[in-house]
């Protein structure tokens, strides 16, 4: 199996380069926001194992509600730029790749980083800046950039097959659908092999072990934290400011320029310890389930995220969440707050000025107004954000894997008919 | 703390809760207010019709007031989002290039092209007039000459009456057999688990100002001198329909078959039962046996189409589309480890709900007529009215997840049957003309290359106050 990785890389701007720098990834763009594959500084078009990827200036709009209702916490963070990006095989492939096929590009990009040095080794100079997240997920690991366009491929041969024989009975189209599927070519897709199955079940046994490992400690200790919890629940304010017309126009100037949308966020996290430990374990298991529970589609009953991201910055002080999601903001949002209000109650709730919650997983972001108020308040505008595949959803996707599927398994009577119907 | 809307009847503007069928004439009177301090004096005397009003007596002609953002700042009220104004009321319905395209107001149906709604043509006030056939004429005569010694100018291209008897579409269906029955009692509680299942029952929130909505919570709204409050927010969309254009169109794919066809792409019969085969279910909220069905137990389209209009802009879909099964399987569900993708792809359908209120106008075409070219010559379409509180996720939402997307409920290249603009995706690489369906024996069919049967000429986002909230607009400032 080729595993996905991401790769999240960010260094500190230079004072004052902030818009020359946001010019200069602006030139990058074919539509606001959105890459030109073939854009003359990383043409991400030109890398066939990447999914999707993103430039973007770490900008905190939120960073003045420390003054108000966390002073405790610096007034001021430095300001980044972050590449992010979503690949087949592992990070340094990524990062190798990218250096043979852009390495003037990302130079020019980030020299406006303070510490970049242009006559330094820019492979040795990206991996120094890689920052591990904190917790990733991706909507059906495995499943490479290769396979995508070619199940894409399959899928338009046959559906202009299935449009030119509208009269056919599915017998008679089964057999015209095969043929044309011939055309197609259909790289074999790799199975686990037993070394990584072996790791994969390892990775899988980490979790009851930690529990087991740390339950002397924790149950005792369960009374105090949550009376702890508590306590900070029915105390920490909650900061949900009237979204600002200008900013919302900004962030929607570059949102639906395709199927599929990016979404950036940053925020502080409240202060102390107890948050402070309690997002680390709640992004360990968020990591873990992602790996092991959610891996064909589905994140929680979410369907529409292809790859997501939780990075800590700053000493843990404040988090980076980014994501690719299908169809538009205030659906994203409403799929959110409808069907796993309880996950983002327990990923988002020890962010500073969240909607209150309850016993961790209650109420929280069923504050609908409140919490997309805070979501717009967290939301950052992506410079660049490119995507392999545009115009396909994750549901397009998995559709298209089940049509490949289908090719080659007996169908008839209702399941050939069903077959077709996907088509 | 309970709210019955119902206590407020005498402060409601009475088109949120009467639709007014026997008065079959109307005109929708689009006003610009060029003088507004001789504008105030003469909308003050303008009688609304109340809620209360409305169920007392039987009424010979109602006046119905709303307000586009524009309109309110021209009468000096502050429109702001801290004054509680919904942004996009406060942006306005073509007031951004991105919302244009989620609404599918792109190409012929780009504002641009609009007969009103920007520019010079937006409207600041909407005069909605409603009489018997024989009278609203002269009403309609009588309301522009005051509005001109007031002060305001109509808006051209919209300032005709229209007579067209109501309950059919210009297509010829059947229309507005589906509505959501509102909580006018007070008595609903959103959100425990018989909300897995789908319900008519909405709560008060999601169609008046200052309820509480399928949140449970009561959305900002503007609360200054109670402005906002028992109003509404109110999406006008007039759609030229292209009745010749439709049923040709159904006649040549389908022969004898135009009637099934034309059915299957609207989800409903002409006459609006639902389409046979799917199973009658008891729904919380209506008694009508024509809405006496879900499409749970039509999951993958065989008998009403996924993509047909009336499945795309109501799915009956519950919060779980598994429905409700006891406290374990209900939250095996809830974390996704029961179900699958594939059957969820479409959000629960009680927080995407708008009451409409739509009247035809143009000449009534039989299909059979219009199949030989009947009325290709005039212009037919609907004054399409619909009220919600919350427009983005309401109006917004179901126009633009549900009936222009390409993508709704996972289909591969298809919007609204009858609503669809046709523009591709992905820089023209991607079609979005099908439609498909299963056939009588249940054989999957897809058709390509759909025209465009409706075409968008007008729209604008307005605020309906409630009669209180009208006084404070109205006072001298």
């Amino acid at each position: 199996m080729v595993g996905q990785s991401h790769i999240f890389i960010a260094a500190l701007v230079r004072t004052g380069e902030a818009d020359t720098l946001a010019s200069l990834l602006e030139t990058m763009n074919a539509a606001p926001g959105t890459a030109d594959p073939a854009n003359a500084l990383v043409p991400f078009g030109r890398i066939p194992t990447l999914h999707v990827a993103r430039f973007i200036i770490l900008n905190d709009p939120s960073l003045p509600d420390r003054q108000l209702i966390a002073p405790q916490l610096p007034a001021t963070e430095p300001l980044r730029l972050a590449f992010v990006a979503d690949c087949d095989g592992t990070a340094d492939q990524l990062l190798r790749t990218l250096v043979r096929l852009a390495k003037p590009g990302l130079q020019r990009i980030f020299s406006h980083c303070r510490d970049f040095d242009p006559n330094a080794d820019l492979l040795a100079w990206l991996h120094a800046h890689r920052i591990i997240s904190a917790a990733t997920y991706t909507n059906w690991p495995g499943r490479t950039v290769t396979q995508l366009s070619e199940e894409a491929r399959l899928h338009a041969a046959l559906r202009q097959t299935r449009l030119a024989h509208p009269e056919a009975s599915p017998e008679q189209l089964r057999a015209l659908l095969l043929t044309a599927a011939q055309s197609v070519t259909l790289t074999p897709i790799p199975v686990l092999t037993f070394a990584e199955k072996v790791a994969q079940i390892g990775d899988f046994l980490l979790l009851p072990l930690y529990a087991l490992l740390l339950s002397p400690v924790l149950v005792p200790a369960l009374p105090v934290l949550i009376i702890l919890l508590r306590w900070r629940e029915t105390h920490d304010p909650v900061l949900a400011p009237v979204p600002s017309i200008a900013r919302n126009k900004l962030l929607s100037s570059i949102e639906d320029r395709d199927v599929t949308n990016q979404y950036s966020a940053i925020g502080s996290l409240k202060p102390g310890l107890f948050r402070r430990w309690l997002t680390i374990a709640v992004l360990w298991i968020i990591n873990w389930t992602a790996r092991h529970l959610c891996t064909t589609g589905r994140l929680g009953r979410v369907n529409t995220i292809h790859f997501a991201s939780w990075t800590f910055l700053d000493d843990k002080r404040r988090l980076f969440f980014g994501s690719n999601y299908d169809g538009s903001r205030e659906a994203y949002n409403d799929d959110f707050i409808n069907k796993v209000a309880y996950g983002l109650n327990v990923s988002f709730s020890n962010g500073l000025g969240y909607p209150q919650t309850n016993w961790l997983i209650l109420d929280g972001a069923s504050h609908e107004q409140d919490f997309k108020r805070y979501l717009f308040h967290h939301q950052i505008p992506t410079q660049v954000w490119y995507k392999a595949m545009p115009g396909l959803t994750n549901y397009d996707f998995a559709r298209n894997a089940r049509i490949r599927q289908g090719l080659t398994a007996n169908l008839r009577g209702s399941a050939l008919k069903a077959w077709i119907a996907e088509i | 703390m309970r709210m019955a809307a119902n206590d407020e009847a005498a402060d409601i503007q009475a088109l949120v809760h009467r639709g007014f069928a026997s008065l079959t004439g109307a005109c929708y009177l689009l006003l610009r207010i060029e003088n507004p301090a001789l504008a105030k004096p003469w909308l003050r005397t303008l009688d609304i019709t109340s809620l209360a009003k409305a169920r007392a007596q039987r009424l010979s002609q109602v006046c119905q007031i709303a307000f586009t953002a524009a309109g309110l700042r021209a009468l000096g009220t502050k429109v702001t989002p801290e004054a509680g104004f919904d942004p996009e009321f406060i942006d306005g319905i073509a007031g951004d290039e991105r919302r244009s395209y989620r609404l599918g107001d792109e190409g012929a149906n780009a504002p641009a092209h609009w007969y009103w709604g920007v520019g010079e043509r937006e409207p600041h006030i909407l005069l909605l007039l409603l009489a018997a056939d024989t009278a609203i004429d002269g009403l309609a005569q009588d309301t522009r000459s005051a509005a001109l010694a007031a002060g305001c100018t109509t808006i051209s291209g919209n300032t005709s009456t229209t007579s067209t008897p109501l309950g059919r579409e210009p297509f010829g269906f059947t229309d507005g057999v589906s509505q959501p029955d509102f909580d006018w009692a007070g008595t609903l509680t959103p959100g425990g688990t018989r909300d897995r299942d789908y319900r008519n029952l909405i709560a008060m929130g999601e169609l008046l100002l200052g309820y509480p909505n399928e949140y449970g919570f009561i959305g900002d709204y503007p609360q200054a001198d109670k402005v906002g409050r028992n109003g509404s927010y109110l999406v006008y969309r007039q759609l030229v329909q292209d009745v010749a254009g439709f049923w040709q169109w159904v006649a040549r794919e389908a022969g004898d078959g135009a009637i099934t066809l034309a059915e299957r792409m609207v989800g409903r019969e002409l006459d609006g039962a639902p389409l046979p085969g799917l199973k009658s279910a008891k729904i919380m909220g209506t008694d009508d046996p024509r809405n006496a069905f879900k499409f749970a137990d039509d999951p993958d389209g065989r008998i009403c189409p996924i993509g047909a209009h009336i499945r795309r802009v109501n799915p009956r879909s519950g919060d779980d589309p598994q429905g409700r099964h006891g406290f374990i399987r209900d939250l095996i569900s809830s974390v996704g480890f029961s179900g699958t993708a594939m059957h969820d792809a479409v959000a629960s359908a009680r927080f995407h709900r708008v009451l409409r209120r739509s009247r035809p106008y143009g000449p009534l075409i039989a299909p059979q007529a219009a199949m030989q070219g009947a009325g290709a010559d005039q212009e037919i379409g609907l004054h399409f009215i619909c009220f919600n509180a919350n427009l983005a996720r309401q109006f917004e939402f179901v126009q633009g997840a549900w009936a222009a997307s390409a993508k709704f409920a996972g289909l591969a290249a298809e919007q609204d049957p009858l609503l669809g603009n046709r523009l591709p995706l992905a820089n023209g690489a991607q079609p979005t003309d099908a439609f498909s369906y299963a056939d009588d024996a249940a054989c999957p069919r897809a058709i390509a290359g759909l025209p465009r049967f409706v075409t968008v000429r007008g729209g604008a986002y307005l605020f309906l106050p409630g009669l209180r909230g009208l006084g404070q607009i109205l006072r001298d400032s």
